[in-house]
């Protein structure tokens, strides 16, 4: 950092401590001294780890995100959580069919959402999660995979209900039956795995493991000039 | 926070040559001129920054300086302290981390029967196999096969991968794939329902299967939910600090530290599967890093201390497209699946310096040359620097809409910062991302101490010396499988003997007569970013 940092005051909670401008949450709170435990993941926004909820000074918003990919700002509250409990359904994949199915009977709380749109309004990812949970009341698989596909599971969607749910988690079942059952596997993958247990490409591997730098070279080279484009 | 003024004068650049540049490619480099590029400017030849272990089966063996430190550190434990023969758990396999390597290997062994307990320093599924954005490589297309995979892996591994590992890793591949679709992860498809593959540097076929760029969060969504399904027992927050042996020098399970109340919990195992992944918050060589938080290297050390040996530890893999500006995402990784649908990497004059699928280790080389000795790289406000990586190539070549539909998470974690990646580029320079070496194993995922098995980053050999793009991935199921599988047939035979922490006092002798600092303690567990430190530094970049 060449330039005089700029410092804002912000509040961990409730404290008051002074931080560059510009650092994420998740940085601010460590430069303040807080080594963190619970509340951070894999610092890259993917793991929702550290979900959080903060509040500006004046403003009677609770907002929430992030905290490795949300900005400070001046007088900003903060804190991490610990922990979010949430209910999940126990079940095998193999069993739970697209033909007929009721998510119902694995979450019959799925009839308790009064549509308020609360769970939309706290996701960190901007998911439209309310319409995934009608998605999935009306069974419309496709739908749900599509709108819940970047789920990051920080739970705050069920920490947040009102009614009650675990949105996260209903939307993982509904993923997990549509890539098991109606995506399924290719029947030209089969084809490959029975070639190999076939012992089909033993012998060229056998021959390969004992080939030296040169050989392995020149077959590289004849490969690439036969691969075509990357996508 | 869009581009700063200063560096817009080089955009301007970049967009200026991009008509230019479309359909073109940058000449490949032989083989001679790839080698010389790297012995000239891969940070794994700079021996400056490495050292030679001074104590342990290892003694002499070159690491990088950071990992050195924390394999000549002292336990955290008082070995005298733990009463070894009161165990709080006892169960046939312990599995010690808790991402892909660790939770295939816990779910195969459940379901060959065995009782299984997790422990893991954070949550279940917190890792870096959460992060891989790209894919997993298995050969399944008609015009690819394992032999292929093979020669590929090969090059790519700088010819010292161990070949029994390679042939494991190629033929499993398929299968994994086969796994994982059948426990509900939602690959991406063509419209005939076959697997949409593509194909990252180094590769000589599409063989990189992806969930759009969050093909790691699929994947470990889904095999998470399935060990809460079954009902796996789970130590969250409670890491290794120690392996414990039996009076046969076979490992015999963990103390692990709960991290909420800082009490210690012996778990005695008839097998322990190490899978704590690699050293990337260790910064070695002080890159950035795309690792998760927990990435200290604690397996490494709890498996050196217990006699296991350590094989290419000094090669580390430096993703060439690590973020370099917005400060706030330095070091984070921009997936290889951007230059395979058409970004070009160019320098500070718009002009393309290297083939944008060169592998890993040599386009790493030619950024450092490029940013280094040319002084044809960006300098951004914070004096980091970075080449651009052309992203608005994608849409222009694969139709409006490509970046968005390909890359949505890249999409939104720019957007924050007012950067638009389908429309402008991205400045990169390489991060760490890779341990290429670390615990030797057989194919099983046996090291050399009686029942104690590696799977994944922590295990060395299956890269060789540079491991390829969607290599990871596959390698942390495929020998998840085989550690978990094996272990349970293991565990057969096994009687719980009287547990040590001898190797520990050793160890702490060797130290002692080596004359290393007692302040020095490890595993590391968590890197601290306290205070000024969580500033970056960018210290490499000078």
């Amino acid at each position: 950092m060449h330039d005089i940092i700029k410092m804002i005051p912000v509040y961990v909670m409730g404290r008051k401590y002074e931080v560059p401008q510009g650092l994420t949450i998740l940085k601010a709170l460590e430069f303040a001294g807080y080594k963190i435990t619970r509340g951070c993941g894999c610092r890259g926004g993917v793991c929702g780890a550290c979900v959080t909820v903060f509040r500006r000074k004046d403003d009677f918003h609770l907002q929430i995100g992030l905290a490795c990919q949300t900005l400070v700002q001046p007088d900003i509250f903060l804190t991490q959580l610990p922990y979010i409990p949430a209910h999940k359904a126990v079940y095998s994949i193999n069993r739970v069919l697209p033909e007929g199915l009721n998510l119902l009977k694995l979450y019959p709380v799925l009839t308790r959402c009064m549509g308020c749109n609360t769970c939309t309004k706290s996701c960190p990812m901007n998911l439209q999660v309310m319409n995934y949970i009608g998605a999935a009341l009306r069974n419309d698989l496709a739908q749900v995979v599509e709108l819940s596909m970047e789920c990051v599971m920080c739970g705050m969607c069920a920490a947040r209900c009102p009614a009650e749910l675990a949105p996260f988690n209903i939307a993982l079942l509904v993923r997990r039956i549509y890539g098991r059952h109606v995506l399924r596997r290719p029947g030209t993958l089969d084809q490959r795995l029975k070639e190999i247990q076939d012992g089909v490409f033993s012998k060229d591997l056998l021959e390969l493991k004992a080939s030296g730098k040169h050989e392995l070279e020149e077959k590289f080279k004849s490969l690439q000039a036969t691969k075509g484009s990357a996508v | 926070m869009p581009y700063p003024l200063e560096m817009q004068p080089s955009l301007g650049l970049v967009s200026r040559s991009r008509k230019d540049r479309l359909g073109r490619s940058f000449p490949k480099m032989d083989f001679a001129e790839k080698a010389k590029l790297l012995e000239a400017y891969h940070p794994d030849f700079r021996s400056l920054e490495k050292e030679a272990i001074r104590v342990g089966p290892n003694r002499g063996m070159r690491a990088p300086k950071e990992l050195a430190r924390v394999l000549e550190s002292y336990s955290r434990l008082d070995a005298g302290a733990v009463d070894l023969a009161k165990p709080d758990y006892t169960t046939d396999v312990l599995v010690i981390g808790s991402g892909g390597g660790g939770v295939t290997a816990a779910l195969t062994a459940k379901g060959r029967g065995a009782e299984v307990l997790m422990a893991t320093k954070l949550r279940l599924g917190d890792s870096n196999t959460i992060m891989a954005e790209g894919g997993i490589g298995a050969a399944t297309t008609p015009d690819d096969s394992p032999v292929i995979h093979y020669i590929d892996t090969l090059v790519g591994g700088r010819y010292q991968n161990i070949p029994d590992l390679v042939e494991a890793l190629v033929t499993g591949a398929p299968f994994v794939v086969g796994w994982l679709t059948d426990l509900g992860v939602n690959f991406d498809r063509r419209p005939d329902g076959s697997y949409l593959t593509h194909m990252p540097a180094g590769h000589s076929r599409k063989r990189s299967h992806s969930i759009k760029d969050i093909t790691g969060l699929e994947i470990m969504r889904v095999i998470c939910d399935e060990v809460r399904n079954e009902e796996i027992l789970v130590l969250e927050f409670s890491p290794a600090v120690e392996l414990v042996l039996d009076t046969q020098g076979r490992c015999a399970g963990a103390v692990l530290y709960n991290l909420d109340t800082g009490q210690h919990c012996l778990v005695q195992a008839k097998a322990t599967i190490l899978a704590t992944g690699g050293m990337g918050r260790l910064h070695p060589q002080g890159f950035p890093t795309s690792n998760h938080y927990g990435a200290t290297a604690d397996g490494l050390v709890m498996a050196y201390r217990a006699g296991a040996k350590l094989i290419y530890i000094e090669f580390i893999q430096y993703h060439p497209t690590g973020i370099a500006w917005p400060e706030q995402m330095l070091g984070l990784l921009i997936s290889e699946a951007l230059r395979a649908q058409g970004a070009q990497v160019v320098n500070s004059a718009g002009d393309m310096f290297v083939d944008r699928l060169e592998t890993r280790d040599a386009l790493s080389a030619a950024i450092i040359r490029e940013c280094g000795e040319r002084k044809l790289g960006v300098v951004t406000p914070t004096g980091m620097v970075g080449v651009w990586l052309d992203t608005p190539l994608i849409d222009i070549i694969g139709g409006k809409g490509t970046f968005m539909r390909r890359f949505a998470g890249i999409q939104s974690r720019f957007k924050k910062y007012d950067i638009d990646p389908a429309n402008e580029p991205i400045l990169v320079y390489p991060t760490q991302h890779y341990q290429n070496g670390g615990i030797t194993i057989n194919v099983h995922g046996e090291t050399n101490v009686p029942n104690l098995y590696a799977v994944g980053e922590v295990a060395g050999g299956v890269h060789g010396h540079n491991r390829l793009g969607s290599n990871s991935l596959l390698d942390i199921f495929v020998f998840g499988q085989r550690a978990g599988a094996h272990a349970a047939e293991k565990i057969k035979g096994i009687h719980g003997e009287q547990l040590t922490l001898d190797h520990v006092r050793a160890y702490q002798k060797e130290l002692e007569a080596a004359e290393i600092p007692a302040s020095r303690i490890s595993p590391m567990l968590l890197p601290d970013y306290r205070f000024e430190k969580a500033l970056t530094t960018v210290e490499h970049a000078k």
